[in-house]
C-alpha cells in the first residue's frame, strides 16, 4: 500500500536516492516541477513508461495537489 | 491524482511507493526549488523582506509602540513562539493606552499571500485595494516577511525592461 508522506520526508527520501516522479500533464511538467523530478504523467503511466523508473529503488509519485 | 499513480505503480510490480499528498503546491508554498519554464518566474517570495518587528501576544503596547516608532515603521506583526502569524498592529492602533496588551489591539485577520504566487499578480491585487504592503506566511501560517509594493512594481519594472 502506497504511503503518504510530507515534504520533509520527500527531501529526506530523495536525499537517500528516491525517485520523484511529477504524474501531472506533461504541459505542466515543463512549465514547473519539482527540483530532480521526471515526468510520469498519469494519462500514460503503464508498464512500458514505468520501465524508465528502477523498481530496486523507492518511488515518490505528486501532482499538484489533494485534489 | 497522485494516488492512483502510487497504485497504479504498485500493481506494476514497484513494491516501495511513496505519495507526496500535499504536492506541488505545497512545495511552492514553502518557497522549495522547482525547476521548468516558469520557476524562475518572480514570486512574492523573493521579495518578502523578512527584517520586520514582531511581537508577542502579551506584549504591553507601549513597549511596542516605542520600538516600532524608532525602527520608522508603523507595523508589527504578532506572532508567537512557533512563528505563527496571530495579527497585525500599525498605525492608529499603536497610540492606545500603553498598557494594554498587543492581543487587545491587534487586528487578528491581516492579509497574507503565499510565497509562490506570481509577484505579478499580488501586486496587482495590491494596487487594486491601494494597499502599500503585504505579509507573507507559508501555507502553515508562518511569517516570511513583508512585501513591499513599490518593491515588487520596480522589480516587474524591471523584469518587463529586461524582456
Amino acid at each position: 500500500m502506497p504511503v503518504e508522506i510530507n515534504r520533509g520526508q520527500v527531501q529526506h527520501l530523495v536525499a537517500e536516492g528516491a525517485q520523484l516522479v511529477d504524474v501531472l500533464p506533461a504541459d505542466e511538467y515543463a512549465s514547473e516541477h519539482l527540483s530532480g523530478a521526471i515526468s510520469l504523467p498519469l494519462k500514460t503511466l503503464d508498464a512500458t513508461t514505468a520501465a524508465r523508473l528502477d523498481q530496486n529503488r523507492p518511488v515518490i509519485v505528486y501532482c499538484w495537489d489533494t485534489q | 491524482m497522485s494516488p492512483r499513480a502510487a497504485w497504479r505503480l504498485e500493481s506494476l510490480g514497484f513494491s516501495e511507493v511513496y505519495d507526496y499528498v500535499a504536492g506541488q503546491a505545497d512545495w511552492l508554498a514553502f518557497g522549495l526549488p522547482t525547476e521548468g519554464t516558469s520557476a524562475n518566474a518572480p514570486r512574492a517570495g523573493h521579495l518578502a523582506d523578512p527584517d520586520i518587528l514582531t511581537c508577542g501576544l502579551g506584549d504591553e503596547l507601549g513597549s511596542v509602540r516605542e520600538r516600532v516608532r524608532a525602527s520608522g515603521e508603523n507595523i508589527c506583526v504578532v506572532i508567537n513562539d512557533e512563528g505563527i502569524v496571530l495579527g497585525g498592529i500599525r498605525g492608529d492602533d499603536l497610540d492606545g493606552d500603553a498598557g494594554r496588551t498587543v492581543e487587545v489591539v491587534m487586528d487578528s485577520g491581516p492579509v497574507t499571500v503565499r510565497p509562490s504566487e506570481s509577484l505579478e499578480e499580488v501586486t496587482r491585487r495590491m494596487q487594486d485595494r491601494k494597499v502599500g504592503r503585504v505579509l507573507v506566511t507559508t501555507s502553515d501560517g508562518r511569517l516570511v516577511g513583508v512585501l513591499n509594493r513599490g518593491d515588487a512594481e520596480f522589480r516587474l519594472a524591471e523584469e518587463s525592461a529586461g524582456a
